[in-house]
């Protein structure tokens, strides 16, 4: 395979930008679930839930 | 149906379900990427990274148009709900513009033999708008209170998605100052698997935004929900401090002293 330095960078980055961009975000949401009553908690579930 | 335990996390069933889904098609697209998708004639190899690459751009578009959007919508309706959309959405926007510039740099490397042109039209605006969503969420940062600030963020969410027409039609409208391609999509040059591991692309891809998008917006509905607890606590001290100031005669006393 030609280029494979080049693919493995790109798409490493992405992954790897992307799951620990995910990963913040899930944990903020974990903190701030934990500080707002959760009368006030609204659209944090799915209709279905 | 209504949850009965304490909620912790900003996950659903929805979101479960489109977690689920990732964890099947992220390693399903890189299969496909690697090791089923032909090489291409003109890129070689190099082509298994418009996999990832241009699904990103495009959802970096539809991010970039939904904040613009519900800047329209705050600007009209003065919806918080609408101006946390617009944030969530130009969070992700960002992260997805920059892995388009990183990836697509990395790409130009062995295909054009350069990393960055600055003559090319379609880099320096998809520049531009990277630039300008920084300058939204930077704007967002500002010390005000939560109107002023999501009207000042507002404006400068429509102009970034007003870009996005540019960005995408500039390889037409300046198609002598750019390296890049018309779009290969809608000339029918692609080949079958090359065109489906695109398709699969897209769909990963766009689950992954709209997966974010959920999470991130439930973020900044709790954060929002904070500050304005926060104003109000303030403002319920501030009122209570002067009630019972008024009340006690020590106060003006000590006051006057």
């Amino acid at each position: 395979m030609t280029h494979l330095g080049y693919l493995l960078a790109g798409w490493s980055i992405s992954l790897i930008s992307l799951s620990i961009y995910a990963w913040r975000v899930v944990r903020k949401g974990k903190q701030l679930t934990q500080q707002v009553p959760q009368d006030r908690q609204r659209w944090m579930t799915s209709s279905t839930d | 149906m209504q949850r009965t335990e304490k909620q912790e996390f900003t996950t659903s069933r929805g979101t479960r379900f489109m977690g689920i889904s990732l964890l099947i098609g992220i390693p399903t697209l890189l299969i496909f990427s690697f090791l089923l998708s032909p090489a291409d004639d003109n890129m070689d190899d190099a082509v298994r990274l418009i996999y990832v690459h241009v699904p990103m751009a495009i959802f970096a578009y539809v991010a970039i148009i939904t904040t613009g959007i519900g800047s329209v919508f705050y600007l009209w309706k003065k919806s918080r709900w609408w101006d946390t959309v617009a944030h969530a959405s130009a969070e992700i926007g960002l992260m997805l513009c920059g892995l388009v510039l990183v990836t697509g740099s990395i790409w130009g490397r062995p295909t054009w033999n350069t990393w960055w042109e600055w003559g090319d039209v379609r880099l320096v605006t998809t520049l531009v708008l990277f630039l300008m969503i920084l300058g939204y969420l930077a704007l967002r940062q500002v010390p005000a209170n939560p109107d002023l600030r999501a009207k000042r963020a507002s404006v400068v969410g429509i102009i970034a998605a007003v870009n996005i027409p540019i960005v995408n039609r500039s390889v037409e409208w300046w198609e002598n100052n750019t390296l890049h391609q018309k779009s290969s999509l809608t000339d029918g040059k692609l080949e079958n698997l090359t065109l489906f591991t695109l398709f699969l692309g897209f769909i990963v891809v766009g689950i992954s935004f709209l997966w974010l998008m959920t999470h991130r917006f439930r973020v900044g509905w709790l954060a929002a929900e904070i500050e304005t607890e926060g104003i109000a606590g303030v403002i319920e001290e501030r009122l209570n401090e002067a009630n019972s100031g008024a009340a006690n005669p020590n106060y003006q006393q000590k006051d006057d002293v």
